[in-house]
């Protein structure tokens, strides 16, 4: 294993010259306005595109090939917008909130493990950095449809605060399961005990992915994706927006640019969900059954680095692409069905896979399915 | 060993600089003029808004405020126990490292049971007690 997997430091490493916190700089910078802001904008036309197909008709395809060049038009519109504040809404509230919906969401994106030198800041409590980073996003919406003076953003404001914070719970919950089976708070090395491969060396060390870990394993991570949905307020949990009844809900008062830093924050919350879960359940940046770190050929850095970036890349895409898909496929819960659906459902069955987790690690002394599967079929 | 929080404040300063570069950027695009007069009311369906909008809410919205801080500091402390569990089960001691999960569970189960019967999770709380509804 390399010193450090930080990509500060990997950088700091092959080019050198500058100081280690200027590196540090200059890759925070690069993930966000390379990675977060585009992912952000290039999400709000992927998802007019899917919408379009999933209804039959053919949706955004004018700009540029097949409309792919959607996203910067919108994003000059909304820059040339007026910059609309009501009258009587408190300004400096009105103007924080994004700043902490933002600030919260694209902060998390230092722990993403995009690959084994690919990590922004490889934190040892990187897990409770995400939770508490992205706990300023319901602040922010509740601060900025207070401050807009409008009866349907206080509404929405309100659910979305309950909402979030009841869903928190069940998330946090949820992240136990992993932290329990490989020890740690470090992002990586929760992706790297998931490097299961062939060969009686790398199936005594490493497991395979903690959702196949065991059957708690498996149904905490579908608890954990439900509570990320309503974490980044998706249909069906898009109460606090429900365009239906409460117009747009909190971000109603926002407009142009504001509102592209609300959609911004949203768009990079929901791939912070994604990417955690792709981290903690699906082997991060692992390729299946194969370990690049014990491979039989010594491959050169870059072209792991590649590997692990492609295989993270496919996997938490793939999971917006079914955040996506879900919003079209299911209706919108009612707000007391969302709470019970909370509190009576998804909490009580974390706790569960918690203590189921707990007691298999001590029967199996640390062992995963697949490796007692293995091991049985070995003889 | 440098444990990179230094790269991970540097996140949170240039994720908080993109808003007001964003703002700064469209402020030399954007025509300068103000809406002014009824353009530039609260939008409630083209209704004139009556009142303020800041107005005492459900009282609900408190009690769930206080379940999850309740619930997020008991997470809080649960995490630290949690990452030593793996080493307890290699190295023997498991079974006083399962008894405080157990423990944490059990509180949280417990003030969650006690919620639950109270009757704090229901969105709607009934202000009759429900052996007395629908007899009037």
């Amino acid at each position: 294993m390399q010193p450090s997997a930080a990509f500060a430091h990997a950088l700091n490493d092959s080019i050198g010259v500058l100081p280690l916190w200027s590196w540090a700089a200059v890759t925070a910078a690069l993930v966000l306005f390379l990675l977060a802001l585009p992912f952000a904008g290039f999400a709000t036309f992927i998802e007019r595109r899917v919408a379009a197909f999933f209804q039959d008709r053919l949706g955004p395809n004018r700009v540029g090939p097949e409309g792919i060049l959607q996203f910067p038009a919108d994003a000059v519109k909304m820059l040339a917008k007026e910059d609309f504040i009501p009258a009587g809404a408190d300004r400096f509230l009105f103007n924080l909130a994004p700043l902490l919906v933002v600030v919260g969401a694209l902060s998390a994106f230092a722990v993403l493990p995009l690959g084994r030198a690919l990590i922004g800041a490889d934190l040892n409590i990187g897990v409770v950095y995400v939770l508490a980073v992205t706990t300023l996003i319901p602040p922010g919406i509740l601060l900025g449809s207070w401050a807009s003076q409008n009866k349907w953003s206080l509404l929405g404001g309100l659910r979305a605060a309950a909402q979030i914070v009841s869903y928190e719970i069940a998330v946090a919950l949820a992240l136990v399961p992993p932290i329990l089976v490989s020890g740690s708070l470090q992002v990586s090395t929760i992706v790297d005990a998931q490097g299961w491969a062939w060969g009686a060396e790398n199936a005594a060390n490493y497991h395979f992915w903690n959702l196949f870990y065991n059957p708690f394993t498996f149904v905490s991570a579908f608890v954990f994706f439900i509570a990320g949905l309503a974490e980044t307020n998706r249909i069906p949990f898009d109460l606090p927006e429900a365009e239906s009844e409460l117009v747009s809900g909190f971000n109603t008062e926002f407009s142009g640019m504001r509102f592209g830093l609300y959609a911004l924050g949203e768009f990079g919350d929901v791939f912070v969900m994604c990417a955690m879960f792709t981290a903690l359940y699906l082997g991060g940046w692992q390729v299946p059954f194969v370990n690049l770190e014990t491979f039989w050929i010594a491959l050169p850095a870059l072209v792991i680095a590649l590997i692990h970036l492609t295989m993270f890349m496919a996997k938490t895409l793939s999971l917006v692409f079914i955040v996506m898909w879900l919003r079209w496929t299911l209706p919108r819960l009612r707000v007391d069905q969302l709470m019970g659906l909370c509190w009576k459902g998804l909490v009580p069955i974390a706790l569960f896979n918690v203590v189921g987790t707990a007691i298999w690690m001590w029967v199996f002394h640390g062992q995963s399915l697949p490796q007692l599967l293995a091991k049985a079929f070995s003889g | 060993m440098e444990t990179g929080f230094i790269n991970a404040f540097w996140y949170i300063l240039i994720s908080a600089a993109v808003v007001p570069l964003m703002l700064g950027v469209g402020a030399l695009l954007r025509p300068k003029q103000k809406s002014k007069g009824a353009e530039a009311m609260a939008y409630e369906c083209g209704e004139e808004p009556v009142g303020s909008a800041w107005v005492q809410f459900n009282i609900r919205f408190y009690v769930v405020a206080i379940v999850f801080i309740i619930f997020d500091v008991e997470m809080a402390a649960f995490f630290p126990v949690a990452i030593t569990y793996k080493d307890a089960v290699m190295n023997g001691n498991v079974a006083l490292v399962f008894g405080e999960i157990f423990l944490f569970v059990g509180l949280l189960v417990i003030g969650l049971l006690y919620c639950w019967v109270r009757g704090d999770l229901e969105w709607v709380k009934g202000l009759m007690p429900t052996s007395t509804r629908g007899r009037g």
